[in-house]
């Protein structure tokens, strides 16, 4: 039977050991995650941005889908750390090929590597290679598939807490295409276990999951209803396949629908946060002058993903090391008894 | 050569008989049964086990010609005996594909010269199973196919299979047809449920296979092609069939094995041994097969073996291959259902004999003189340990591992030879 989100990623000490999805992980967890990270904003002010936690380990970004700001932040938070960090292109790497995922994966730790930053095109990737390729080293996952995307919940779940000082008593929109988002999948989660008062899904039927209820959120259809008296409002990108896979007739019609524009905003509580994980549509599905307006957060979300990526790194690193220590001293004590 | 076996219990009308009895086996056929016969050759102690027909699987991958790093004649005929069986209809997914009386012919001799069990070939429906083309189907019929089907693949293109069943019925033939709608289904890998919604697995709606089946009975009615469909998943699904039998469609269906005992439930931690198609459904879809198999809307229960390698399973969830090796397990899982009161044991004994000996329209096996000897003991009190190490197939992707099952066959005898005997491991 394969593992649980839970028991994957947790040490039986529970310590973070792999950071795969928000599945699993509890409040507590979450809390000392944006704890760690707004301890390391403060090391983004400085004039030598570096801290030794990581020193001597070796970071592999490990990107089979295209990414450019999840994988220079991940970049920039491994050498914040002091990590030597390599960066694989994949489309040049030995799965173009015909090597297996795993395969690879095991020729990249036999070169001593301790971490692996994964993004992969497939739901579960990072779960499969913690649970079944590589274990003792630690996964951190940069996005699977339409599965989750947990390190971008969680730098927006810090730039909540940022600007909300809690959850409690919040209501969040989510607002555009939540069946192939990965994104929306670990905020919905966070955001629940993070004890908000109620998570909003805004979207047309073509673009939300089967049953969306069972995921623990209110659903929408209209934006106008849907947007009213939230404090936080995150928009997701649209990607263009959706028109030509009938999931939507046009960009126009859905910016006319679903389009966050400064007279819809004006349905929300006042002050309400604007948020968008990026790269954004300007016109698709946020006006400019919303996303260049007073009540966008969303360049402080950037910001924000470099101190997240470098909490969950040290952490899950710190947890794969003692792991291992626990192990060896129980292989010691086994070989002397 | 005489062959008794002594002190074993027949089943008759889904009840074990109160008291042991002999049969006697003589050129490949049973020649009493009752009462001992002094003057055989050999006499066996049955010790009080129960002595079924053998099994009839209509649906089994044996991978062999083309993938046989994942299973051969030879390993898959011996874990069908050693799962009760005595007979496979092997499905035309090889590689090459089984559309030609030359592949056909070669799956016989493969199964003729190494195989244990009676081996039937299903010849592919279209050529290729590309499902553009009609196969050679009077062909494949003379080289000795005993249907043609789709292979478990989706058949996209109404015309082509519309086509398949009227040339089809020109012959009498039966076509054993998987239904999926392969642009509902595309991009698919596990029941479009809550669990799929949160693990982000793309889905595969029940529609997919509900519009296909709908679109194959229509076909069917029009065409009067002779029609066996399955493995089917969905309770929406057996409402279809049954309507359209009420209004006297001569149709048959099949469940597989997997989609009786487990649900969506199982891929939860993405678990690829569970990853099969059509995918592991709800609670409410496997309630509703089982009363199907109870009630007789469903002909017959198949175990869909479909042998797998490590690899085709050593990766993230949606990249693995589909299929798992069941065929040793179908009975035990089957007689589990009966011991949980889910399922009759007239019922599972039908659905793995009568009913697809019908589809098949082959003579009902049954225990009586002049019969052939197909039959295997069973200790249905004791229970079996399932691991790798311990099924014969090459595939170790049992829907149940790593546990014990109910029902040890002790042995497995096609045409009064033995297939399988757990006295000297396999024949």
């Amino acid at each position: 039977m394969a593992k649980t989100p839970g028991s994957l990623q947790h040490t039986p000490e529970g310590e973070l050991r792999h950071f795969i999805s928000i599945d699993g992980l509890d409040r507590a967890m979450l809390t000392r995650i944006l704890d760690t990270a707004d301890s390391f904003i403060e090391v983004g002010e400085r004039t030598i941005k570096k801290v030794p936690l990581l020193r001597g380990r070796t970071v592999v970004n490990l990107f089979f889908e295209p990414s450019t700001r999840t994988r220079s932040t991940f970049e920039l938070a491994a050498k914040r750390l002091s990590a030597d960090v390599l960066n694989l292109d994949i489309g040049t790497s030995a799965t173009s090929k015909g090597e297996s995922l795993s395969d690879t994966l095991l020729n990249l730790r036999a070169m001593a590597s301790d971490m692996f930053v994964i993004r992969h095109a497939a739901s579960g990737a990072a779960h499969f290679i913690a649970d079944a390729v590589t274990p003792d080293v630690a996964i951190i996952n940069a996005g699977d598939g339409r599965h989750a995307h947990p390190t971008q919940a969680m730098l927006d779940m810090l730039t909540i807490r940022q600007h909300t000082g809690a959850f409690e008593g919040l209501k969040v929109a989510i607002v555009g295409d939540i069946e192939h988002s990965r994104v929306a999948r670990s905020q919905i989660r966070a955001l629940n276990t993070l004890g908000v008062e109620e998570v909003r899904l805004i979207a047309p039927d073509t673009l939300l999951p089967h049953k969306p209820e069972a995921l623990g959120v209110r659903v929408f259809s209209h934006l106008e209803e849907g947007l009213r008296g939230v404090d936080v409002v995150i928009m997701l990108r649209l990607q263009r396949e959706r028109m030509e896979t009938a999931l939507l007739p046009s960009e126009r019609e859905y910016y006319k629908l679903y389009g966050l524009t400064t007279e819809k905003l004006a349905r929300t509580a006042p002050n309400a946060l604007v948020m968008h994980p990026g790269p954004i549509n300007r016109g698709v599905e946020i006006e400019s002058a919303v996303a260049d307006g007073p009540q966008s957060v969303i360049l402080g979300q950037v910001t924000n993903g470099i101190a997240i990526r470098m909490a969950v790194m040290s952490m899950a690193m710190s947890g794969q090391l003692a792991e291992r220590q626990r192990e060896s001293a129980r292989n010691r004590e086994g070989t002397r008894s | 050569m005489s062959l008794c076996i002594d002190n074993i219990r027949l089943v008759r009308d889904g009840k074990p008989d109160a008291t042991t009895s002999s049969v006697v086996v003589e050129d490949g056929r049973f020649v009493a049964v009752g009462d001992s016969v002094d003057r055989c050759e050999q006499h066996v102690d049955g010790q009080g086990q129960w002595l079924l027909p053998g099994l009839i699987d209509l649906n089994c991958h044996l991978r062999e010609p083309g993938a046989e790093r994942r299973g051969r004649i030879a390993t898959e005929t011996r874990a069908a005996a050693h799962g009760g069986f005595t007979t496979v209809c092997a499905a035309p997914d090889t590689s090459p594909v089984n559309d030609s009386g030359a592949v056909t012919n070669l799956i016989r001799d493969l199964a003729e010269s190494q195989g244990v069990v009676r081996v039937l070939p299903v010849g592919a429906m279209t050529r290729g199973l590309g499902g553009e083309q009609l196969s050679d189907m009077a062909g494949l019929l003379s080289a000795g196919c005993v249907a043609l089907g789709s292979g478990g693949r989706p058949t996209a293109n109404s015309r082509v299979l519309r086509r398949c069943m009227a040339y089809a019925h020109t012959f009498g033939l039966t076509l054993f047809v998987q239904p999926e709608n392969a642009s509902l289904s595309a991009g698919g890998c596990a029941h479009d449920g809550v669990l799929a919604a949160r693990l982000g697995l793309p889905g595969i709606p029940e529609v997919s296979e509900t519009t296909a089946v709908s679109e194959l009975l229509l076909l069917a009615e029009e065409t009067g092609a002779r029609l066996h469909i399955g493995p089917l998943s969905c309770a929406r699904s057996l409402q279809l069939l049954e309507s359209a039998r009420q209004g006297g469609l001569r149709v048959t269906a099949e469940v597989a094995i997997h989609h009786l005992v487990h649900t969506d439930a199982r891929i939860d931690g993405y678990d690829s041994t569970y990853h099969c198609r059509p995918p592991l459904r709800s609670e409410e879809d496997r309630q509703a097969l089982l009363a199907g198999v109870e009630s007789g809307l469903v002909d017959a229960i198949t175990s869909q073996h479909r042998p797998q390698d490590g690899a085709a399973k050593q990766a993230p969830f949606p990249e693995t291959e589909p299929g798992l090796s069941t065929v040793e397990s179908v009975f035990s899982l089957g007689l589990g259902l009966v011991q949980s009161g889910d399922l009759s044991l007239g019922r599972l004994l039908e659905a793995l004999g009568r009913g697809p000996a019908e589809v098949l329209g082959q003579a009902v096996p049954a225990i009586e003189p002049g019969n052939p000897a197909d039959f295997f003991l069973v200790k249905p009190d004791e229970s079996w340990w399932v691991a790798p190490e311990t099924l014969l197939s090459a595939g170790k992707h049992a829907p149940v591992l790593y546990d014990n099952l109910p029902g040890v066959v002790s042995c497995t005898y096609v045409g009064g030879h033995c297939a399988y005997s757990d006295q000297k491991g396999n024949a």
